[in-house]
């Protein structure tokens, strides 16, 4: 959850950088949304997070998007400051736009949707002024499954399974265990809930509105 | 601990969509710590001829950004040639909003009317977050109305009915939150035109615990009624 990431990480270099600095600096997320959760399936990814965005302990917006399809074959699903969630949209709109523009037949798939946003997360990290989100990438691109994740320091791997926030402390040993190569959808869809389930009951801020999409030729809800 | 409890930001403002419509509440209370600074402020701004925003917070940094967001509005639609969506006005407001958010502590509801989407209602709470909603509340008041509009708001309801809820919410809200009172401001734009109406604290309903006003002690003594004891 994003209040553990500001225990571990920036409480020390906020403090090191003294009083008010010229630049600016995002110190604390305001509008969050918590976890998000996604596997491989047999024939592509299967993402899942809620639809609530949190003001602080209130659970303040309910039908709120937190996955977004982005290009032709990568899904993007983020937990964290949903400001800053809508501003990484904002790029990736530009950077799909302009890849289209070249109208060469080439799509950006999600290794390199993955490897912009690694980039962009690592750069902000740096300047100590970091878009507060856990990304999720998840795609398929000629029949080649790919799932990664990004965090809010510029962490990132890629992995058969993924989750943030809560559902890495929850769901992960779930998946660990029950996860395997060749999974149908239908299983795929029964892990994914049992997940979700878990964290709807231990997770505070989870509301129980799913939005559960797939990722195979294109996203279907 | 890193995440931030939700600012208390003195006031209560609302906005809400009907059939045809919007209309836009709010208190007018300013308080600087214990003191109320304005009774009577006017927290309903316009932006443009058929948009308006509802500001919360710090009153010079909603005040800012209105002025900011009115200018460059005004620069558009000239351009433009036509009136300002209120797409573009709520967008205008999270960019200021985002891009400052270091710096600013303002929440914000933009609602107005435009030819092709009708009415709009965008909610810019604290860090520039913009989510289109059919309903929004904000302000410290509105910590008592979330329970409200979740039993009495319902979809396409009448001009009236819209009003109506506005100034209840509001009213409960004043009743409840010391940074909120005043009166109740309501601003409602649609096709027609923006209409803007006025309820004093008297005229609203009583809740509960809340006893009926009274000019002047004398009114009650010279009344025959009860000892003035047993009342």
């Amino acid at each position: 959850m994003a209040t553990t990431m500001v225990k571990e990480n920036n409480s020390g270099p906020a403090q090191l950088l003294g009083p008010e600095s010229a630049f600016e600096r995002t110190l604390y997320p305001y509008v969050t949304g918590t976890s998000v959760v996604a596997l491989k399936y047999k024939d592509g990814i299967l993402m899942a997070a809620d639809m609530a965005a949190s003001y602080g302990s209130t659970l303040r917006y309910k039908s709120v998007e937190r996955m977004k399809s982005i290009g032709k074959h990568s899904l993007l699903g983020a937990s964290g400051e949903i400001s800053d969630f809508q501003e990484i949209l904002r790029y990736l709109d530009e950077l799909i736009l302009y890849d289209n523009m070249w109208d060469d037949g080439n799509s950006l798939g999600p290794k390199e949707v993955h490897s912009y946003l690694t980039r962009v997360m690592y750069n902000r990290r740096n300047k100590f002024n970091p878009l507060w989100n856990s990304l999720v990438l998840g795609g398929v691109k000629n029949g080649q499954k790919y799932l990664g994740m990004v965090s809010m320091i510029g962490v990132n791997f890629e992995d058969n399974h993924v989750a943030t926030g809560f559902g890495n402390h929850l769901a992960r040993p779930i998946l660990r265990d029950e996860w395997h190569e060749n999974l149908s959808f239908e299983d795929g869809v029964k892990l994914l809930e049992k997940c979700m389930r878990v964290l709807l009951y231990r997770d505070r801020l989870l509301w129980f509105e799913l939005n559960s999409i797939d990722s195979v030729n294109g996203p279907l809800v | 601990m890193g995440l931030k409890a939700p600012h208390s930001m003195g006031t209560t403002i609302i906005g809400v969509t009907y059939n045809g419509g919007v209309v836009l509440g709010a208190d007018s209370r300013t308080s600087t710590g214990m003191y109320i600074a304005n009774r009577a402020s006017d927290k309903i701004t316009q932006l443009t001829d058929n948009v308006y925003i509802c500001r919360s917070g710090s009153a010079a940094n909603s005040q800012i950004v209105s002025d900011h967001v009115r200018y460059f509005l005004h620069q558009h639609t000239t351009q433009l040639g036509q009136p300002a969506t209120v797409k573009v006005a709520a967008n205008l407001v999270r960019l200021i909003s985002y891009n400052n958010k270091n710096m600013l502590e303002t929440g914000l509801i933009v609602g107005g009317w435009d030819k092709y989407e009708g009415g709009k209602i965008y909610a810019i709470p604290l860090g520039g977050t913009i989510i289109e909603q059919p309903f929004a509340i904000g302000g410290s008041g509105s910590s008592y109305l979330y329970g409200f509009f979740d039993q009495a708001w319902k979809e396409k309801m009448t001009k009236d009915e819209a009003e109506q809820l506005v100034g209840k919410a509001v009213s409960l809200a004043m009743a409840r939150d010391g940074a909120s009172g005043g009166v109740v401001r309501t601003v409602i734009i649609n096709s027609d035109g923006v209409i803007r109406n006025f309820y004093p604290g008297d005229g609203l309903p009583l809740w509960h615990e809340e006893l009926e006003s009274h000019n002047s002690l004398l009114d009650i003594l010279n009344a025959s009624g009860p000892e003035p004891m047993n009342i």
